[in-house]
């Protein structure tokens, strides 16, 4: 099979290194026998010949970084749970739904026994009691695939009571939304698994591993997460180390989208591969359509500060991206060429983030709001000088400071990260601000030509004598 | 207006019975309301706070959370467009502008034969098959207004109905845990010791 595009849509292999999108370019990937046919479950079996500490042990040595958004490593992650308070559950996070964000999805619909294998390691190693697969619930396909899934599983003996004839016995629940991109956020996933309107808990506790679903320590992890662990069980930690660099090793799935020859979603090299390559490769997109110029990229997902020409030779790699001002976030990649009109570019994120506000926190719920009817208002033309003022006001006061920003040693500026200060309990209300920020920063001029000027007129008397 | 059915109830209880709280089945519940009618009813909500053991006020304060939960009657077809970047950049307005044209409604609207709703809808996670829309949250990508033509005149020839249920089905494929091979529910707070795989031997 050499084209894996059809059968695939959005993926595009290439000759790199492969450990989650391995099976992909078969067409019955998502079955069980072709699963098993291709070293399916070797890596749960490998796993259960070894005391589950030493499994635990394996993932933080191999530093399996989240790949969800936040990049917070998985095997420390589990590690976060109280001492002696059982049972603890495992709740996977497959409510993708980040704008650009597409890879999850990807790894659902083509290879759902490889995340059932991945959430089983995860069970086993950190001794969770029953796992929950959340999927996002516009996502038919993925449900079906992984529903299928697990009743084979069920049925092979790999999943449920005394796990291939071991004394490891894990349930595995799937469960799905209805329609929330908030649920994305842990805690609000949590909500929403109780059967409550998904919106997210006060913090602290900052992570739900110390109290999570029915108040129990929770550990929630993102789909492509669990998905490396099986390779890494099969493997290794020095083969899933060799690959990346020593602060990111492994590989990542990347979807870059938007005004490029070739988009796609690409498992690409983790740290090594520059976003030039990505862009620019013809092993990857293949360079801006029509040969135009590249005006303005998103890195890292919705809720990432852009990035211009200038940021290109940058790597894929967490730290860098960071001292850049921006994040990986969840591995998307959004491509504006010469063409775009910026403003209206930015309308329909902050429009995304204002409707998908949850309602808790006021500087979101109101925030979001203004900054879509004000920039609604600028992209239309009946925008004023007052205006721009403004959308840097409210969002100032959903995020107040120092805006993320790149480190500069010449100006005496260290780089300010995102997550940067912020008056709501998640990511939201921030993410609302972020492409005004960005585009305003970046392309202020863009803005300026379309508000209405207001030129002042003399007045110097009302009347004459005579 | 109507309860669940007999069968539905049986399936709920099934739903029910793998959580260690009843309640975290609502959402599913509510699912398997709108499979049965197309829309979420008050009855069934009544139902729903009867099986879970809450009230229907938090049956409705949960669904009215969630976009997919319809109140009123829709379309067979609930046509989703998105438009969001990615779809933004690669024409997804035009697409929008096409669909209102020629169902003859705005966003939000219902085409007088009950036949299609058309919705605006927000990023759809496949952003590098732009422009995308989903028809009862099955996918169609890179749709140019002829595809969106033609995909129109599909569904309205009853050409697509294998691969599309009528709005209210999501999954076609129901999870089944088998009762000799599943683990059951604790209750949490019935647990006090940690799974007996971590006593620091291997498990196989």
């Amino acid at each position: 099979m050499t084209s894996s595009y059809s059968h695939a849509p959005g993926f595009i292999a290439g000759d790199r290194p492969k450990i989650v999108t391995s099976r992909f370019e078969y067409a019955d990937s998502y079955t069980i026998e072709r699963f098993v046919a291709t070293g399916g479950y070797e890596g749960l079996r490998a796993a259960l010949s070894r005391p589950a500490q030493t499994v635990h042990d394996d993932v933080k040595s191999a530093t399996v970084l989240g790949r969800g958004g936040a990049g917070f490593p998985a095997g420390i992650k589990w590690g976060l749970t109280p001492q002696g308070v059982w049972p603890r559950y495992l709740v996977v996070n497959g409510d993708e739904s980040e704008p650009g964000t597409y890879k999850d999805r990807l790894l659902m619909e083509r290879d759902p026994h490889q995340l059932i294998e991945g959430c089983l390691i995860a069970c086993y190693a950190a001794g969770l009691s029953q796992c929950f697969l959340y999927i996002r619930g516009e996502m038919a396909v993925a449900q079906e695939r992984v529903a299928e899934a697990l009743n084979e599983a069920y049925a092979a003996g790999y999943v449920g009571k005394n796990i291939l004839g071991s004394d490891f016995s894990v349930d595995i629940v799937l469960h799905w939304g209805a329609g929330a991109y908030v649920v994305g956020e842990e805690t609000a996933l949590i909500e929403s698994l109780e059967g409550n309107r998904g919106m997210p808990r006060l913090k602290p506790p900052f992570f739900p591993a110390a109290n999570g679903l029915y108040g129990q320590p929770t550990i929630v992890n993102n789909v492509e997460t669990l998905a490396n662990l099986p390779w890494l069980m099969t493997n290794g930690v020095d083969a899933y180390t060799s690959i990346g660099t020593k602060t990111s090793p492994g590989t990542r799935m990347v979807a870059v989208s938007g005004h490029v020859v070739r988009p796609g979603v690409y498992e690409i090299v983790n740290g090594t591969t520059t976003f030039r390559d990505l862009l620019y490769g013809e092993e990857f997109c293949g360079g801006i359509r029509n040969n135009n110029a590249l005006k303005a990229f998103v890195p890292g997902g919705g809720s990432a500060p852009w990035f211009t020409a200038d940021q290109l030779d940058l790597p894929f790699e967490g730290s860098q991206v960071g001292a850049a001002g921006s994040m990986l976030g969840s591995g998307a990649i959004m491509v504006m060429d010469e063409t775009t009109d910026i403003p209206a570019a930015a309308l329909t994120l902050t429009r995304f983030y204002a409707h998908e506000s949850c309602g808790k926190c006021t500087p979101c719920r109101e925030g979001g709001t203004w900054l879509e009817r004000i920039l609604s208002r600028v992209v239309d033309g009946k925008g004023t000088e007052t205006d721009l003022a403004q959308l840097i006001e409210v969002g100032e006061s959903i995020c107040p400071g120092d805006f993320p920003h790149a480190s500069n040693e010449a100006l005496g500026l260290s780089a300010v990260p995102f997550p940067y200060k912020m008056t709501t309990i998640c990511f939201v209300g921030p993410s609302a601000y972020v492409p005004v920020h960005s585009a305003l920063t970046l392309f202020r001029s863009e803005f300026e030509a379309r508000i209405i000027k207001r030129t002042m007129i003399k007045v110097t008397a009302v009347g004459v004598s005579s | 207006m109507s309860r669940l059915t007999d069968a539905h109830v049986a399936l709920a209880k099934e739903i029910i019975g793998r959580y260690p709280r009843p309640k975290s089945a609502l959402v599913l519940l509510l699912h398997l309301a709108q499979e049965q009618d197309g829309y979420i009813t008050r009855d069934a909500m009544v139902h729903i706070a009867e099986l879970v053991g809450v009230t229907s006020a938090e049956v409705y304060g949960t669904a009215t959370f969630y976009e997919m939960f319809k109140f009123e009657p829709v379309g067979k077809y609930v046509v989703n467009i998105c438009g969001t970047m990615s779809c933004a950049l690669m024409g997804s307005e035009e697409l929008m502008h096409h669909a209102e044209q020629r169902l003859g409604i705005k966003a939000g609207g219902t085409t007088p034969d009950g036949m299609f709703t058309l919705e605006h809808a927000e990023c759809q996670a496949a952003c590098t098959e732009a422009p995308c829309l989903q028809v009862n949250y099955r996918y169609r990508y890179r749709l140019t207004p002829a595809d969106l033509d033609a995909l129109i005149d599909d569904l309205l020839a009853n050409r697509l109905t294998h691969e599309i249920p009528p709005h209210g089905t999501v999954a076609k494929v129901r999870q089944h845990i088998p009762s000799h091979h599943g683990v059951g529910v604790v209750a949490p707070e019935s647990v006090t010791e940690p799974p007996v795989w971590l006593n620091g031997k291997a498990a196989l």
